[in-house]
């Protein structure tokens, strides 16, 4: 479409570009090189910064340091509409489009064909018609968007984004929301706009369809560049130890001594537990003083498993058992109330109360436990904070500051205060170490390890294998949203994992090929 | 086509009404009292075309009732105290009332506050500076009143449809061609739909909010005049309360209150429904008319269930087969 960019020059370039959020360092001099004409994934796991560098490229958040090119050019983009004019456009996996508008309007929003200053409907139709078809679609573009499907949304956007003349296309899981049958209509339109000389980012979490569209492979893990790969050349088991593995230089892995507990007596049991569409029918044991892993990719499953044994999501099949006695888990009150507890993967939004103080917020559960008309007094809060914020080490060790106020590590050790109050039997921790500096991370493996030696059931989901390694006595790998392996004892490894949640893409793969 | 089928149903309840109460005081059918209503309500219909644009974008705007007060209070003080001519009075005080909007726009954009509280404080704002200006009724006598009170286009019937109600006419049929046909009136929809999003895709989201604020407060302003013309004086407690009946009517009129859906012509037909209940209570004669308030409260109801049940039915995505890719 352009005048021929020069093949010598990448389209987009980015060199060097850190991020941080307060103390957290979201990106450490991260490289990235868009190709015209190529369709590059980029890949990690949750939190690997991933969606801060799309922003940071995309103007939405500003960089620390850094440059980023396109076709040559050094551009700055500080809003959204200042790298579309600079020529990267962005679809998101939630469509930004208006819903309740028409389908042409959306396509023409701000840029209607007009007469007389009124707009000409008409011609913008037909205008929007034609623009579909490219698209292969034909539908009525003056219905509403919101009429359409998922698919239908994101074909639309991409069309806009397009026609506001982009040569970077950046779609970030496009894929999330759409059925097998549509996932290949979007690939279609992807290679097209790929022979169109546009480039094109491709996020997600879907392996095989990585593999199935993408040219080049970028894998970002906890911020830095991992690696930068032909697709063809990089075997499937490789790829899933850059998302995941460790990295080279990091120390040896200490697993525990095969603790010698084994024996102990069951706190939690689920037998084909599951939910239809959430997680298939699972069994599960959790003994005393036993930490289970939960290891997979992201969308595997494991937050659901989580959230399904607190009761935070209703089973629709199976029993559970706390201490040999069936049990209904139907909303978290049952899960507290049968001494469970839940340190969600969302601390800001789904975890801590930011404006309330760390003695508040400890106090929270507890407090919910025993139910409104039996209010802790001031004396037993401050108690409690006390002994929490000296037995985890918060810092600083002011009970009266608000938590919003602290680094994620201690806001983290606040989540875990304000359930141990409650003195659980079970503690559920959906990745406990994200976002979380080095030195935290060490006082959190180690919290975790104390903690069940004193008899508390853990069970830990993280993305993190050598972690998950360090303190798991069990650990179950989930892939595509059901439970495949088991691993205890000295199967506990980070190949074994790797091995288990490569294992089916890899039959799917050569199933493929047969 | 969007916001219609809710205005639709609008109409047919305001036509199965209008029926009904026909049946029952056959004179009701008459150019005469059809007339009367349009001019009754000729005020409550110019404002409420602005609300339906504020309320379309997301927002709301309580101060409408005040600023139609205040502008019949200032007109009345500035004919008849201040001896200015009257058309200059009426363009000193559009041009206040569109500042005024305007300004409140401006606020709700620029510090990101709550459309709600803002117009709140303009509410009372505008109805103390009206008392500032005089607390008691002042009597316009000034000529032109009394020709505009004149001046009717005779219906065939013996129905009048005064100038006022002309006004009203006019500036509904802007207001909805506004609204369709214009990238100002899609921009509105857009704001409603999602502020954000709206923003994303290019939409220059502040001057829209202080331009779409403006409409609201000149067409109270408008409103304001027409008022003062239907009761030939200025008073600083007149349109209490105004804000609401406006609000009513807009609902009713098959506008989401949460924005991004309705027309202009959906909230005319339910300020007529208004008119109507309050002109069968005229003619029943024993009715209080707190029963006006009652129905529309009750239509209120009918009308927000409704909305939230086709909202539902919109929420369920028509799956629709995309065309062959390639």
């Amino acid at each position: 479409m352009q005048n021929g960019p020069d093949p010598a020059l990448p389209l987009l370039e980015v060199r060097g570009i850190s991020k941080s959020f307060g103390a957290v360092r979201a990106l450490r001099e991260v490289d990235f090189t868009l190709r015209a004409g190529e369709i590059h994934a980029l890949l990690g796991e949750n939190g690997a910064g991933k969606s801060t560098l799309i922003k940071v490229v995309t103007g939405v958040f500003p960089r620390d340091a850094g440059i980023v090119r396109i076709g040559g050019e050094e551009i700055a983009p500080r809003s959204a509409k200042a790298a579309v004019a600079a020529g990267i456009a962005t679809v998101y996996q939630e469509v930004n489009l208006l819903p309740n508008l028409s389908v042409a309007q959306n396509l023409f929003l701000d840029r209607q064909p007009m007469r007389f200053g009124v707009v000409r409907e008409g011609e913008m139709r037909h205008r929007a018609k034609a623009l579909l078809a490219d698209f292969g679609l034909d539908i009525d573009v003056a219905a509403p968007l919101g009429n359409y499907s998922v698919a239908i949304q994101h074909v639309t956007a991409i069309a806009r984004a397009v026609d506001l003349s982009a040569r970077v296309l950046i779609l970030d899981e496009p894929t999330a929301s759409l059925d097998r049958h549509e996932v290949e209509i979007l690939f279609g339109i992807m290679r097209q706009l790929a022979k169109r000389s546009i480039g094109i980012v491709f996020v997600s979490h879907f392996l095989d369809q990585v593999y199935e569209i993408s040219d080049r492979i970028t894998v970002l893990r906890n911020g830095r560049l991992v690696g930068e790969r032909e697709t063809a050349s990089l075997p499937r088991l490789e790829l899933i130890r850059m998302m995941l593995g460790r990295e080279l230089a990091e120390t040896t892995n200490e697993r525990a001594a095969a603790r010698e507990h084994k024996t102990r007596e069951i706190c939690a049991s689920f037998e084909n537990y599951g939910k239809a569409g959430y997680v298939a029918p699972f069994n599960l044991e959790l003994r005393r003083g036993e930490v289970v892993g939960l290891a997979g990719l992201l969308g595997s499953g494991r937050t659901e498993t989580a959230r399904l044994v607190f009761g935070a999501e209703r089973a629709d099949g199976g029993k559970a058992r706390v201490e040999g006695a069936p049990v209904r888990l139907q909303s978290p009150r049952d899960g507290v109330r049968h001494g469970f507890g839940y340190c969600p993967e969302e601390r800001k939004t789904e975890g801590i109360v930011a404006e309330l103080t760390v003695r508040e917020n400890i106090a929270l559960a507890l407090q919910a436990k025993r139910g409104l008309h039996r209010p802790l007094s001031r004396r037993e809060q401050d108690e409690i904070a006390r002994r929490y914020v000296k037995m985890l080490d918060i810092r600083p060790p002011d009970a009266e500051r608000p938590v919003g106020l602290l680094s994620g590590g201690n806001q983290q050790k606040v989540l875990l205060a304000r359930w141990l109050a409650t003195s659980p039997r079970l503690l559920v921790l959906d990745e406990p170490t994200r976002g979380i500096d080095v030195g935290a991370h060490a006082e959190i493996i180690r919290l975790i390890r104390e903690l069940c030696d004193d008899g508390l059931s853990l069970l830990v989901i993280s993305s993190e294998l050598d972690e998950i390694v360090t303190y798991s006595d069990r650990v179950v790998v989930l892939r595509d949203r059901a439970h495949v392996e088991e691993l205890a004892g000295e199967a506990v490894d980070v190949g074994n994992i790797l091995a288990a949640i490569a294992a089916d893409s890899v039959a799917v793969a050569l199933e493929a090929h047969t | 086509m969007r916001g219609l089928p809710p205005a639709l149903i609008t109409a047919i309840v305001l036509v199965a009404g209008f029926a009904a109460c026909a049946v029952q005081f056959p004179n009701i059918a008459s150019t005469r009292v059809v007339g009367n209503l349009l001019t009754d309500n000729a005020f409550l219909g110019i404002v409420a075309a602005g609300m339906t644009f504020v309320i379309i974008s997301g927002g709301i705007d309580l101060s409408v009732g005040s600023v139609i007060g205040f502008t019949t209070v200032f007109v009345a003080l500035a004919i008849e105290r201040w001896g200015m001519p009257p058309l200059v009075a009426f363009v000193a005080v559009l041009a206040l009332s569109a500042a005024f909007g305007a300004a409140m726009g401006a606020v709700i954009h620029v510090f990101d506050l709550p459309p709600f509280i803002v117009t709140l404080a303009g509410m009372f704002l505008a109805r103390g500076a009206s008392f500032l200006l005089s607390t008691e009724s002042i009597p316009i006598t000034a000529p032109i009143y009394s020709t505009v009170s004149d001046f009717a286009l005779r219906l065939p019937g013996g129905g009048r449809l005064t100038a006022i109600a002309i006004i009203m006419l006019v500036i509904v049929i802007g207001g909805a061609l506004l609204l369709h046909l214009t990238r100002f009136g899609a921009n509105v929809y857009a704001l409603g739909g999602s502020r954000a999003t709206a923003s994303l895709m290019g939409v220059a989201v502040g001057t829209m909010t202080v331009k779409i604020y403006m409409l609201s407060s000149l067409l109270a302003g408008i409103a304001g005049i027409v008022f003062s013309f239907y009761t030939s004086a200025g008073y600083s407690l007149s349109a209490v309360g105004v804000e609401l009946d406006t609000i009513a009517a807009v609902v009713i009129g098959g506008t989401l209150l949460t924005g991004g859906q309705g027309s202009v012509v959906g909230t005319f037909l339910g300020v007529l429904i208004q008119g109507l209940i309050q002109t069968y209570i005229n003619f029943d004669g024993t009715l209080s008319s707190w029963w006006t308030k009652i129905v529309t409260g009750v239509l209120l109801f009918v009308f927000i269930a409704l909305q939230q049940g086709l909202v539902a039915l919109a929420r369920r995505p028509v799956a629709k087969s995309a065309g062959a890719a390639t």
